[in-house]
């Protein structure tokens, strides 16, 4: 965990108590009673000093939400969410957060220890009530070090990087024009409700033909805290422009809110490139997946110009449930999109997630690569589009999706789309569905290595090709998370 | 010393050993001959560790400490090492990355430090050179679209940077042609050493002139049932083991 560690020595280098009044209190007095409501919307809306039409927005959301219902064609199965009992605004901290670590869950404490994550971060991540860490760490990125200096280089190369609260306030027409742009309004029952409460998340602009000097990461945004449960991002790439985005963190993180439902829109001009990774790690819930985050998640982007690229690459190993599909939209012409997937399962977990490549443009390729891992007993969905309208003149995809078994308790399924309205498409689709063999674990351990570092080893190879898309340091850590992830998961 | 008595094992129920006898002492070269369905696959298994392969009698110590105590990576730390028939295939893991993880698992499963990667590529390259294997096939996946000859010399390579105190050899000629077949037992016969026993477990006598053993035993029916010195192996070359398959019946 450079990134972790990193923040919590420099937290230790600076006098913690300047930052230990007014943040907090401040998060006490904003919260929104329980349930959603035309007035929950507005007090959200008022308490980020929206400007009018930004409210409209919102309210527009919320009023075509209340039409809408809760999809239920993903392989995942979960108890009824009662909407009218969740915080759609700074839950208050009491609402199920433990009071000490001891009221954590042992396993996840065990992983953080595994993962060399000092004690009070490991509050932090826990969510324990009033754990001082929390604050001083966003205090860290709200004043003096990594923000300031970030933000300096960035403004230089004329890169826009801050919480889109802030962006609606700041750059008001460029949010306005973007904003839904990629995600409608109306696109389904999650980015709605998103649409309407959505808390806080990253907007990225990158000028045209300014390569952005640095990987962006959520890890050095300001105000990082309670943007989780609807999370939502919006980054523009203008013409000729290039950015490296990356989310998440690898070391599991809990919320006292269960439902996330994030929204992403990437936005792709005439020759811009968009590479967004993620490693996604919400606590997964315990033995029986109970307490586990829903993780409800719309990301998609628009190759909008000439020969645009996207690229989405994702290690997801946590939450109880997963329902999310990076798609690309490939409008321009010669645009290209690509999907690098690692989802692996285990314990209780159920994850439906997979892409789509929509092909409107002449000339334009997709590519995806998805490797699901279910272990323990676990259901892994790959659900995937590739369509080619019409006018997709010379389309042309690759897909290739395997599964690994570990066990013989769990489930792998694989749920291809594929629509192709031009004879000139062509579309290539290879899946297999494998088990690791006793015979491979035995001959691992012939050789010395414990069941454990067998099964790691054998699952990073499988691994391996979606690994390499991710930046260095972040690949690093994945591999040590996917082996952390596989833990007990045989015999 | 590797000790194996009176050993009984089962597999779903069917006993496969039924009272094996066997003392390999350093420095030995044994032969294990026998006819299909003999057992002589099982014994190596059941060595080993695999599971799926009951011990319901007798006992196997390795330098006095019982095998059947040990999970099948600590076997493999202590030295026991199998050569196998049929050398399993990982996709995407590097010859290379498989050596050393098992080469630093086994080191610190003894209380050694790992090897430095430039240590570790000094000692891999001299052995690899060795058996003709070159520094392409270490990069690609294990055992991945190797032919039979590269698999088994792979064997081989392994047994060498792991540097076993017993090797167990099973069926290392099937698959091979000749040439392959002598590069192998070249191999082998460089690993010879005094405080080194091995296990060569053969259905033919032909790697026998490649490799050649100090006491040959005849397997039949779970035991075993004649041993001698390296002549007996010709002897079963030329009379087949009709005799031995009904002798045990």
């Amino acid at each position: 965990m450079p990134a972790v560690q990193e923040t919590v020595e420099r937290v230790r280098q600076i006098d913690v108590d300047q930052y230990k009044y007014g943040f907090v209190t401040d998060i006490e007095t904003e919260k929104a009673p329980q349930g959603l409501s035309e007035e929950i919307v507005r007090f959200i809306s008022a308490r980020k000093e929206e400007p009018e039409w930004m409210l409209e927005w919102r309210l527009d959301a919320y009023r075509r939400w209340l039409t809408m219902r809760e999809p239920t064609w993903a392989k995942v199965d979960y108890p009824k969410i009662n909407y009218d009992e969740l915080y759609y605004y700074a839950a208050p901290k009491n609402f199920v957060a433990p009071k000490s670590l001891d009221d954590v869950d042992p396993e996840l404490l065990r992983t953080y220890e595994k993962l060399g994550i000092p004690l009070r971060e490991q509050e932090m991540l826990a969510g324990v009530e009033g754990a001082g860490s929390r604050v001083a760490v966003d205090a860290v990125f709200d004043s003096v070090s990594v923000a300031t200096t970030f933000k300096k280089e960035l403004a230089a190369a004329g890169v826009i990087f801050m919480p889109i609260s802030e962006a609606i306030r700041e750059y008001p027409e460029l949010v306005r024009k973007y904003l839904g742009s990629v995600v409608p309004v109306t696109d389904n029952f999650f980015a709605t409700l998103n649409s309407a409460v959505f808390s806080d998340g990253s907007f990225v602009y990158v000028p045209k033909g300014v390569r952005c000097p640095m990987e962006l990461s959520t890890y050095f945004r300001i105000n990082e805290r309670n943007t989780g449960q609807f999370e939502r991002t919006l980054i523009i790439a203008d013409e000729g422009s290039y950015v490296s985005y990356l989310e998440g963190c690898t070391a599991p993180q809990r919320d006292e809110n269960q439902l996330h439902a994030a929204v992403v829109e990437l936005i792709a001009l005439d020759n811009a490139e968009i590479k967004y990774s993620t490693v996604q790690n919400w606590y997964p819930g315990d033995v029986e997946g109970k307490g586990g985050i829903y993780n409800f998640v719309t990301k998609r982007g628009d190759c909008r110009g000439r020969k645009a690229k996207i690229s989405w690459t994702q290690v997801e190993t946590g939450s109880a449930i997963t329902w999310k599909y990076p798609s690309c939209i490939l409008r321009g012409d010669e645009s290209q999109g690509e999907f690098y997937s690692i989802a692996i399962s285990n314990g209780r977990q159920q994850v439906d997630s997979g892409t789509k490549m929509i092909h409107l443009g002449k000339n334009t390729t997709s590519k995806i690569i998805s490797k699901g891992i279910a272990a323990g007993k676990s259901e892994n969905t790959y659900r995937g589009l590739v369509s080619a309208h019409r006018k997709a003149t010379n389309a042309r995809n690759f897909t290739n999706c395997d599964s690994l078994l570990i066990g013989d308790q769990c489930g792998a399924h694989t749920v291809p789309y594929i629509e192709a309205k031009t004879s000139t498409a062509i579309f290539e689709h290879e899946a297999t569905t494998s088990k690791i063999a006793e015979d491979q674990l035995f001959y691992c351990q012939q050789r010395g290595l414990s069941e454990e570092e067998a099964i790691a080893l054998i699952v990073n190879g499988f691994v391996k090709e979606v690994l390499q898309h991710l930046p260095m340091e972040f690949a690093v850590e994945a591999q040590k998370l996917i082996s952390i992830s596989l833990e007990g998961s045989v015999g | 010393m590797l000790e194996i008595k009176n050993l009984h094992a089962s597999v779903e129920d069917n006993e496969i050993l039924k009272g094996l006898d066997l003392v390999i002492k350093p420095g030995e070269v044994h032969a294990i001959m026998g006819p299909n369905g003999s057992g002589k696959s099982t014994l190596s298994y059941v060595l080993a560790g695999k599971e799926d392969y009951e011990v319901t009698e007798g006992s196997a110590t390795l330098d006095g400490e019982d095998l059947f105590e040990l999970e099948a990576d600590e076997r493999a730390a202590k030295g026991l090492f199998l050569a196998f028939q049929y050398p399993l295939e990982i996709p995407g893991v590097a010859t290379m990355t498989f050596l050393k993880a098992a080469l630093n698992a086994q080191r610190r499963a003894r209380g050694e430090g790992e090897l430095s990667t430039p240590e570790f590529m000094k000692q891999v390259r001299e052995k690899a050179d060795g058996l003709g294997i070159s520094t392409e096939m270490l990069k690609r996946a294990l055992n991945v679209g190797f032919s039979g000859g590269e698999k088994k010399r792979n064997e081989i390579l392994q047994m060498a940077l792991l540097e076993p105190k017993y090797c167990i050899l099973d069926e290392t000629d099937s698959g091979l042609d000749i040439d392959a077949l002598k590069i192998v037992a070249e191999g082998v016969n460089a690993l010879r050493a005094k405080d080194r026993g091995f296990l060569v477990i053969t259905h033919y006598q032909r790697l026998l002139d490649h490799i050649v053993p100090d006491i040959v035993h005849v397997m039949s029916k779970g035991r075993i049932v004649r041993t001698g010195g390296p002549e007996l192996a010709h002897e079963l070359e030329a009379k087949g083991y009709a005799d031995y398959v009904g002798a045990a019946a």
